[in-house]
């Protein structure tokens, strides 16, 4: 077997999460030659979607020689995610997916609503974000006047041209915030609240007074209404068995081109010469014997977890993982949504995000609903206590799988010395753009050149054995 | 559907994987079976490891997604998507090589642990060509050949006891000759339960209510430039 392996790669890529299988596939199908290897037994990493008895043992909250997960069907129909994300529908995972061909190995369907919280506690309220200007003039989340004045800000959203200065209602993008622009608009608190938190997706406040920074607020809350106007009921679609499909499609778009694929092997040393990685030493388990193996690598690239001391970690996540069996209150029962709880409607600096998904999907059983809430940590006690507006949406909850905040890693070089790629870790935004942006910036360091995914498979070479 | 003229004969996707020992010949048969066309040297798969071919029965039309593996196999690190609702294996071995039956015989036991419990079998044992009851032109050419001409290492009754056993179906074929090839696919088709055909694919479907099916979104169709105008924003 170890003689299969080649003694040189131009890539090998450490870790199979999203990040990486994107790359490895894009990677392979310009002609690398990729070694991509997973230290677990299944592709995703801390991405990847599990079943509810994977999930039971991750956590460890049951009692021993008790087996909770036997009440809950078969555990095959259980694909529950790690990491809640959905794609936008107009957004550039989904132009990653179309260029490359990767969506004949998935099917999708639409998430079925977008929500939004305004107030706190008993006298909340969650209703639908308005994505256009009619659903502006209906929606319950704004008074008449109020409603009025959405209503012509969205439809200024729409026309807005950056190079255009004739739609800039006199302002000059150059130096404008959010802010300015939304004070043009006499735009209430609570309604910039949800256009900036559950339209334009910003996690926090920060973006409002970024000097120059209203194009890209208006950028972001045009492909959230190109993301609604696509299919109709929300700006998200979601993979039918959950998001765990996706590194696979990816890796198996990688495999094609001649990507080599090691599930169980773990990394046993990064080997250096003048202070650059040039190879991996490692070691295959799960058969009979181990198999121990030696290559070289030009570039190798990975998830945080295989370069500890390569990383620092710039904040956490706390994250509940639910499982229900009810739809979420206000959501028309849905059978999946996401909800929105802005950070000033509920004292925090940070937006709570809470994604819901079903049966619908694939992955659950019927009649269940799985929820799960997350957050940036603000404080380093009491975790629970800043998930709970999120947890009060949720009604009776049969599971709950909470561990300790997730620390989010970045890398501290750039990987041009030492010739070592580190992706970010999945950060609690509710969708995959900051995913591909990694991506893509990782892509422009390894090549030189920026990512050009249109016409990916066409006139393509294909790596030599 | 879409297709004018005749009427229609019910149609559906059927989805097959193939799995067996690297250079046994499973591109061989799909590009048999879908192009009837036959490199001399093919190449190991690499670029187009999924293709679709209908096959016509009397009654209904099944259009077979056919999942060649590429390589992910080799190093048994095949994801859970390759056999996810497929309806139809053919696990190939080359009867001029005794390894590649018990590598056949792994992937059989893989699939009756991973795949749905419903799904149809075929042990397919290839190169037919290159043994002495192969059917068309001999194995003349190939220096693996003895003197007798007949590379068979693999008895037909051996192969086909363990198919028996296993209930899985079984065919000798040659992919150089198209010899039986056709054949393994339309016994296949015909295997396929009708039940299992109504629901769009593999069992998790089938408790999904059929309303779920338009939500299905299509990601290749047009994207929606005209947003300026239907949407605002
Ligand atoms: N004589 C003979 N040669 C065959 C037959 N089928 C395939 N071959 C040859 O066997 C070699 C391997 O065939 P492939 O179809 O590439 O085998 P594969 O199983 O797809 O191989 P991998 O993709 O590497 O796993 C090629 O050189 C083919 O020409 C056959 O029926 N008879
Ligand atoms: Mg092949």
């Amino acid at each position: 077997m170890a003689d299969e392996i080649a003694p040189e790669y131009d890539v090998v890529v450490l870790g199979t999460g999203l990040t990486e299988c994107i790359l490895s596939g894009v990677l392979s199908v310009k002609g690398k030659k990729v070694l991509h290897i997973d230290r677990n037994d299944h592709y995703g990493g801390e991405a990847s979607s599990i079943n509810l008895e994977a999930l039971f043992k991750k956590y460890g909250n049951y009692a021993k020689g008790t087996e909770p997960w036997k009440q809950y069907g078969r555990m095959n129909d259980w694909n529950i995610d790690l990491v809640p994300k959905f794609l936008m529908s107009s957004g550039e995972l989904t132009n990653i997916l179309v260029s490359t061909d990767v969506t004949r190995y998935l099917e999708f369907k639409q998430v079925a609503g977008s929500y939004v919280q305004q107030g706190d506690g008993p006298k909340a309220t969650v209703a639908k974000v308005p994505s256009d200007a009619a659903e502006a003039l209906r929606s319950p989340l704004m008074g008449l006047f109020e409603k009025r004045r959405m209503k012509s800000f969205i439809e200024w959203v729409g026309q807005f041209d950056v190079k255009d200065s004739a739609t800039h209602k006199g302002l000059d993008m150059s130096t404008c915030t959010m802010r300015e622009v939304y004070d043009k608009f006499g735009l209430e608190a609570g309604t910039k609240d949800f256009a900036g938190h559950a339209m334009a997706l910003y996690q926090t406040d920060a973006y409002l007074d970024i000097k120059g920074g209203a194009p890209e607020a208006v950028e972001r809350l045009k492909l959230y209404g190109n993301s609604v106007a696509r299919y109709g009921k929300s700006p998200y679609i979601y993979p039918l068995y959950g998001l765990g499909e996706l590194p696979q499609g990816f890796a198996r778009l990688s495999a094609i081109y001649g990507g080599t694929y090691m599930l169980n092997t773990s990394v046993d040393e990064l080997v250096f010469e003048d202070g650059k990685a040039v190879g991996i030493k490692a070691t295959m388990t799960g058969i009979e014997p181990e198999m121990k193996f030696e290559t070289r690598a030009k570039t190798i690239l990975g998830d945080p977890s295989y370069f500890p001391d390569k990383v620092t970690v710039v904040g956490h996540v706390l994250r509940a993982i639910c499982i229900l069996k009810h739809p979420l209150a206000n959501t028309n029962d849905s059978d999946s949504c996401q909800i929105i709880i802005p950070q000033s409607q509920v004292g925090r600096k940070n937006d709570i995000y809470v994604a819901c998904v079903s049966s619908a999907h694939n992955v659950c059983p019927k009649g269940y609903w799985i929820a799960i809430v997350s957050t940036i940590a603000e404080t380093s006690a009491n975790h629970h206590l800043e998930l709970a507006p999120g947890i009060e949406r949720l009604g009776r909850i049969e599971e709950q799988f909470m561990g300790p905040p997730i620390p989010l890693y970045e890398p501290i070089t750039d990987g041009t010395k030492d010739n070592i790629f580190i992706s970010k870790s999945y950060d609690p935004s509710s969708h995959f753009e900051t995913t591909t942006d990694d991506v893509r910036d990782i892509y422009s360091r390894i090549a030189g050149e920026e990512l050009k995914v249109e016409g990916l498979r066409e006139g393509i070479q294909v790596a030599a054995e | 559907m879409a297709d004018s003229g005749n009427a229609p004969k019910p149609s559906s996707s059927v989805k097959l994987v193939l799995l067996g020992e690297a250079a046994v010949g499973k591109s061989s048969l799909v590009l048999r079976f879908v192009n009837n066309d036959f490199q001399e040297n093919k190449e190991p798969t690499i670029g187009a490891a999924f293709l679709t071919q209908k096959c016509n029965l009397p009654t209904r039309t099944i259009k077979f997604e056919i999942w060649d593996t590429a390589g992910q196999e080799r190093f048994a690190s095949l994801a859970p998507m390759y056999y996810r609702n497929a309806q139809a294996a053919l696990v190939v071995y080359d009867l001029t090589k005794p390894t590649s039956l018990i590598k056949a015989k792994h992937w059989v036991a893989e699939l009756q642990r991973q795949a749905s419990p419903g799904i149809v079998i075929s042990l397919v044992g290839n190169k037919l060509d290159l043994t002495n009851d192969g059917a068309g032109d001999g194995g003349g050419e190939e220096g693996a050949a003895e003197d007798s001409g007949d590379a068979r290492k693999v008895t037909t009754e051996e192969a086909k006891t363990y198919a028996e056993d296993e209930g899985l179906l079984f065919f000798e074929t040659s992919a150089k000759t198209g010899y039986n090839v056709t054949e393994v696919f339309t016994a296949i088709a015909n295997s396929i339960p009708e039940t299992s055909l109504k629901t769009a694919r593999g069992p998790n479907a089938s408790h999904a209510p059929s309303r779920t099916e338009e939500q299905r979104v299509n990601l290749n169709g047009p994207r929606d430039s005209g947003a300026k105008d239907s949407c605002a924003c």
